[in-house]
């Protein structure tokens, strides 16, 4: 049968408990993304929006055609990093339709210690640049920027994914016929002159916009000469004299009409790839996934469940259900678009790996996406796996994860620890978009696990000498280690560090994964050739 | 009885007299100008002769190009409707002369009616009332103020071939009695080509109030009771209505006898209309005969049950009138509005334009609607803005009275301007419920009935943010139709946003003020915020293509919108407004232009410039004089300024939207 049957009994307690307790996650995460997407501090904000400037969340919304979604990309970048003074890492992006066309948009926000580039910053520019050159998104830029954050320019200019990556980024993309449109709505000092310099098409605002290598200051400093802002680089000087924008706009407003316009003039098709089916709901409420997900991450739990909340219908064609059963495989569809699925429901054994290579094999073979719903302590340790081959049979599944050439989705959906990470399609293995949820840990190993780690070790070595550990001493080493692992196996330090794409509400997954799912089909789906097997 | 009749006539009339031959089997022949190429009456009618171009003296007023389109199509009468040639006696012998039936009088009765001061003196020998006056022929000022003078102001002055209102002044004193009989003659002349007049004595608060009549060629003669057509707008009818309130069976047997007597007089056949003024004591005094068929005789029909066309056509065949006096019903009570293409705001200017919407309201027993229009028909200035007449009946007045109000809040027209609200104010306001109605009345509660645009209510703005949210999704849905990706989810127009919501802020303007509308969606619903006004979550949903259910928590409302450009016509309990939608970045690339002139509101004639070029004039000085739609329409400097320059001249034909007068306005 392809319909999934849910077991879930809603009016049990543990549905209750469980459910209350996602409920309380997904509160607090909606409550950090709202204040986040404030922005800078109310006087910051008041002082920018005096100047007749719009705020970013504003440009962004009157950029997007009416209504359309906007599946904005790491919210929560730099949360908790820089004294917390830099919500969402003082740059917005994300992935919406703009005259009928998905586009990336980065903008500044300029009311976050002036637009500048904190490590972090530059980090979301570069991942937005990563998305649209493998989605083939057209480029949206706007600009208020006052460049590199100076105390840290070691963490934001030298480096090779550092600040001129952006401009490396835009040339090749533009080369790649990905449109690059820049929108300068505020400085554009040094560095950041070639955001608009480097793009196809550009538009400046007048009294607001400026772009030049050097600002008033430095060109006193270094020449002597005495120039304002706007005769140095403003929007009458660049769109008249120089030349380095195209468009002249009276105001926000009608720079981004200006914008509009642009990208309904590029002539962008998006290719059909994909046999389609009419777009269906699930059969089971996808809220109901927040009592599945249990109180203690280490629980396993029936990933079936999710699924059925997950696709339409809640139909899985299963795959091999019968052989490897602790990764669930099979065809399904989201919102019409065929997807293969791979599911964690337990550790991985050597069967689980190579099903799911195989399965990955079939994916790649004809072209369907694939799904990575990621909840996963590891590979099975012990004798008899690594005597019978278990590191090879992880191996197959890791080339065929890291090999195939169609687009990849993964959710963290509970424990992503270890080679399992790698298996299904962790960051590392480049997936169009990886999301986690808020009940999600990642780390190389689960916290207790380390701390177990650590501890033995310090007994073996003891022993070794004729001593033993006391219990106040293994406490000692393993308190610390729970702790750390704690901290950083979060989702919120991850999220904030750029390992994902953004935290999502677990009732939410299923138009996330639309959305990008649709926005990567603007991309051709290469043919795979996959690396050697080991046998 | 005739089997095929022509129709010299156009728009609702002649729709209207098609209905009734339709139903007896007698097959109809439309004449049409080139305007009216794609009319109603045309589509509706059997066949249709072209009889010339737009301009009704080169089309519907040639009596040979009908008469000859009869005798080619093989019709064996012509019914002239009402206006056009109807009273026309050149018109009525040359039927005779083809051999064809004129449904209408004698010859000699329409003559007998068609000179106002005749009729009158041939009525004051026949012992019918009249109001003290001066029909003679001495038309030189001078006399005709000494007249005026005698008689006692205020006084009335009239064109003698007039009708309809057209050329009528009334003078309060005598020093304005020179500048209004020039105004006068002028207009007589333009309209009638005859620039004789006639004075009467003004009655104040008087009512109008006409009998219906029909006589057979046997000599017999009867009345079907009264009408009340005293709600009035410049001598326009507005509201008409029967029985007229507070009519005792005495005073109706009175004037019935003496409008028998006065058709009687002039051995009329057929449907005539005796149009009687009455002072505030109940005396009538007689105004003068229409021979034909009027406008508001559905009223009539309402509260007889019988249909007078099928009475015309029966008596102009021969037969006799189908009840004697004695056996004509009155039941319950009749009301007609008459909607018009103009705008009460503008000093009810005529508006022309599409009919983008024309949505009346549905009909039944109870509500009928006559109409020559359809939606997506064009008004051209050519004719009547005459767009429909509504009519309804009722048991009694209060109940004709609120199903008149029903059935006004449901008719809806966009894309020319129009007087229904105003009607829906006249008759819902307190002395035409009360039945204290005048002829005056109209003019004296003109601030009440036209209080211009006012601040549309939060519910308005409501509707059009939703209207506005709906029509997105749509789009964006529709447009998703049309590729490949018909489920995708980026086609959803429902502003999705990660773990968050989107706040949106959609504008408006209405009544010179800017709302501005927060959006938020809510699950299939939406969270709106007029103004400063509390967030309020509201469901939605289209019915049809223009109707809006709204679902709020403690209400359910439906409104009706059409959009036109940038513009919403919200309808909603009633109540129209009309909302532009700001689109900001649109706003930003329109190039903004100062148009200081002043332009023709309608295509017209220049009459008269009434200002030296160079001049410096106050706010509300008249500058230029221009007709259009055979009406004087003066245009009046916006506030204090000086005329550069006149961009026209007079006796130059303007179109719409012309720059007349280039204006400078003075900085306050």
């Amino acid at each position: 049968m392809s319909v999934l049957k849910s077991n879930l009994r809603t009016g049990s307690d543990e549905f209750r408990a469980n459910a209350g307790l996602t409920r309380g996650l997904v509160s607090e995460l909606r409550e950090r993304t709202r204040e986040a997407a404030l922005g800078g501090s109310e006087s910051a904000r008041q002082k920018h929006t005096a100047r007749g400037k719009l705020l970013v969340r504003e440009r962004v919304e009157l950029l997007l055609d009416p209504g359309a979604p906007f599946l904005e990309l790491s919210p929560l970048a730099a949360y908790g990093m820089y004294e917390n003074g830099v919500p969402a890492g003082g740059v917005v992006t994300g992935i919406g339709r703009v005259s009928g066309v998905e586009c990336m948009i980065v903008a500044n926000d300029a009311t976050v210690k002036g637009g500048t580039y904190y490590p972090m910053t530059v980090k979301k520019h570069l991942r937005a640049q990563e998305v649209a050159r493998e989605n083939r998104l057209p480029c949206i830029y706007l600009v208020d920027s006052g460049g590199a954050f100076l105390p840290l320019q070691d963490d934001v200019f030298p480096d090779r994914e550092h600040f001129g990556r952006i401009f490396f980024n835009q040339a090749n993309m533009s080369a790649q016929g990905i449109p690059q449109i820049a929108c300068v709505m505020g400085s554009c000092t040094a560095g950041g002159a070639y955001v608009p310099a480097m793009s196809d098409e550009a538009v400046i605002v007048r009294n607001q916009g400026t772009i030049f290598l050097g600002g008033p200051p430095l060109v006193k400093a270094a020449i002597g000469e005495v120039v304002s802002a706007e005769e140095l680089g403003g929007a009458d000087v660049h769109t008249r004299i120089s030349g380095v924008a195209d468009h002249f706009a009276e105001d926000d407003y009608h720079a981004l009409w200006m914008v509009r316009r642009i990208v309904a003039n590029l002539n962008w098709r998006k290719p059909a790839q994909l046999a389609l089916q009419a777009a269906e709901e699930p059969l089971y409420d996808p809220e109901e996934v927040y009592g599945v997900i249990p109180a203690d991450t280490r629980k396993p739990y029936e990933v079936r469940e999710v699924i059925a909340r997950l696709v339409d219908g809640s139909r899985l064609d299963e795959f091999k259900s019968r052989y490897g059963s602790t990764l669930v495989t099979g065809f399904a569809h989201v919102y019409g678009y065929p997807i293969g699925i791979l599911a964690n429901n337990g550790i991985l054994f050597s069967e689980s790996a190579q099903k799911g290579a195989h399965f990955i094999e079939l994916c790649g073979q004809r072209g369907i996406p694939l799904l990575f719903l990621q909840n996963i302590s590891g590979f099975m340790v012990g004798r008899k796996y690594e005597n019978s081959g278990i590191a090879k049979d992880g191996a197959k599944l890791v080339t065929a994860v890291a090999t195939v050439q169609v687009p990849k989705f993964t959710v963290l959906i509970g424990g992503s620890f270890g080679a399992g990470n790698y298996g299904m399609c962790g960051r590392a293995y480049s997936p169009r978009f990886l999301w986690t949820w808020p009940n999600s840990r990642v780390s190389v190993m689960g916290g207790e696990q380390a701390a177990s780690v650590l501890a033995q070790v310090r007994k073996d070595a003891l022993e070794a000498q004729g001593k033993a550990l006391s219990a106040a001493e293994e406490s000692s080493i393993k308190d610390p280690i729970r702790r750390q692992f704690e901290f950083q196996g979060s989702p919120y330090y991850a999220s904030a560090r750029l390992w994902d794409d953004g935290i999502v509400d677990p009732a939410q997954t299923r138009r996330v994964l639309a959305l990008g799912l649709s926005a990567s089909l603007n991309a051709p789906i290469r043919d795979t050739r996959f690396g050697v097997f080991r046998m | 009885m005739f089997n095929k009749i022509l129709i010299a006539n156009r728009g609702e009339i002649a729709c209207r007299i098609i209905r009734t031959c339709r139903r007896l089997g007698i097959a109809t022949v439309a004449v049409y100008s080139e305007a009216d190429a794609g009319a109603r009456h045309v589509r509706l009618a059997d066949e249709a002769w072209c009889v010339g171009p737009a301009a009704s003296r080169e089309s519907y007023l040639r009596i040979e190009k009908i008469v000859g389109a009869a005798r080619a199509s093989g019709a064996q009468a012509i019914h002239p409707g009402y206006g056009f040639l109807s009273e026309n006696q050149d018109f009525a012998a040359a039927c005779a002369g083809a051999g064809i039936v004129f449904i209408g009088p004698p010859v000699e009765a329409i003559r007998a009616m068609g000179s106002k001061s005749a009729a009158k003196a041939l009525m004051e020998k026949a012992g019918v009332p009249l109001v003290p006056g001066y029909h003679g022929d001495e038309q030189e000022p001078a006399a005709l103020q000494k007249r005026a003078d005698a008689i006692g102001y205020p006084v009335l002055i009239k064109a003698s071939a007039g009708g309809g209102g057209k050329g009528m002044r009334v003078v309060e004193r005598s020093a304005d009695f020179a500048a209004a009989l020039a105004s006068c003659q002028r207009e007589a002349r333009s309209s009638f080509g005859d620039e004789r007049v006639l004075l009467e004595k003004y009655l104040v608060r008087p009512r109008h109030i006409e009998i219906q009549v029909f006589g057979d060629s046997r000599g017999k003669v009867i009345h079907l009771y009264e009408r009340d057509c005293s709600a009035q707008r410049r001598h326009q009818k507005v509201v008409e209505e029967a029985p007229a309130p507070g009519m005792g069976a005495e005073r109706r047997a009175a004037m019935g006898k003496a409008a028998c007597d006065a058709a009687r007089a002039v051995g009329y056949v057929g449907a005539g209309t005796v149009e009687f003024i009455v002072d505030a004591g109940g005396a009538f005094y007689f105004m003068e005969m229409n021979t034909r068929l009027q406008v508001e005789h559905p009223v009539t029909e309402m509260i007889t049950g019988q249909d007078l066309v099928e009475w015309q056509l029966r008596v102009a065949a021969g037969e006799p009138l189908p009840l004697a006096q004695e056996q004509v019903p009155l039941h319950g009570h009749g009301i007609e509005v008459r909607v018009y293409a103009e705008d009460p705001d503008k000093g009810f200017l005529p508006s022309i334009g599409r009919l983008a919407c024309f949505v009346p309201p549905e009909e039944s027993a109870a509500v009928r609607i006559d109409t020559g229009v359809e939606q997506g028909d064009e008004i051209s200035p050519h004719y009547d803005p005459m767009l429909a007449k509504l009519i309804v009946s009722g048991d009694s007045r209060e109940q004709a009275v609120e199903r008149m109000l029903q059935a006004l809040a449901g008719f809806h027209v966009v894309g020319v301007a129009n007087n229904i609200e105003f009607l829906s104010r006249l008759v819902g306001s307190g002395a035409f419920r009360e039945g204290r109605v005048d002829t005056g009345l109209i003019e004296r509660e003109r601030d009440l009935l036209v209080p211009g645009a006012a601040p549309a209510p939060a519910e308005a703005f409501e509707a059009a943010a939703l209207w506005t949210l709906l029509q997105q999704r749509q789009a964006a849905q529709q447009q998703a139709q049309d590729t490949a990706e018909r489920w995708s989810p980026w086609a959803q127009a429902d502003g999705w946003r990660l773990n968050g919501v989107a706040r949106r802020q959609l504008h408006f303007r209405q009544a010179e003020r800017d709302v501005a509308v927060g959006v938020q969606v809510d699950g299939a619903a939406f969270r709106l915020a007029v103004g400063d006004a509390a967030e309020e979550r509201i469901a939605a949903a289209m019915v049809d293509a223009r109707r809006l259910r709204i679902a709020a928590a403690d209400r359910t409302v439906e409104a009706f919108v059409e959009p036109v450009g940038a513009d919403l016509h919200v309808f909603l309990r009633g109540q129209r407004h009309v909302i532009t939608v700001v689109n900001r970045l649109a706003q930003a690339s329109a190039v903004e232009e100062d148009h200081a002139g002043l332009c023709a509101p309608m295509p017209g004639k220049i009459v008269a410039l009434l200002a030296a070029p160079g001049a410096e004039v106050e706010k509300g000085a008249p500058l230029l004089v221009m007709e259009a739609m055979k009406m004087e329409h003066t245009l009046c400097a916006p506030g204090r300024g000086k005329v550069r320059e006149f961009l026209c001249k007079a006796g130059e034909q303007v179109l719409e939207n012309a720059e007349l007068v280039d204006f400078e306005k003075f900085e306050q």
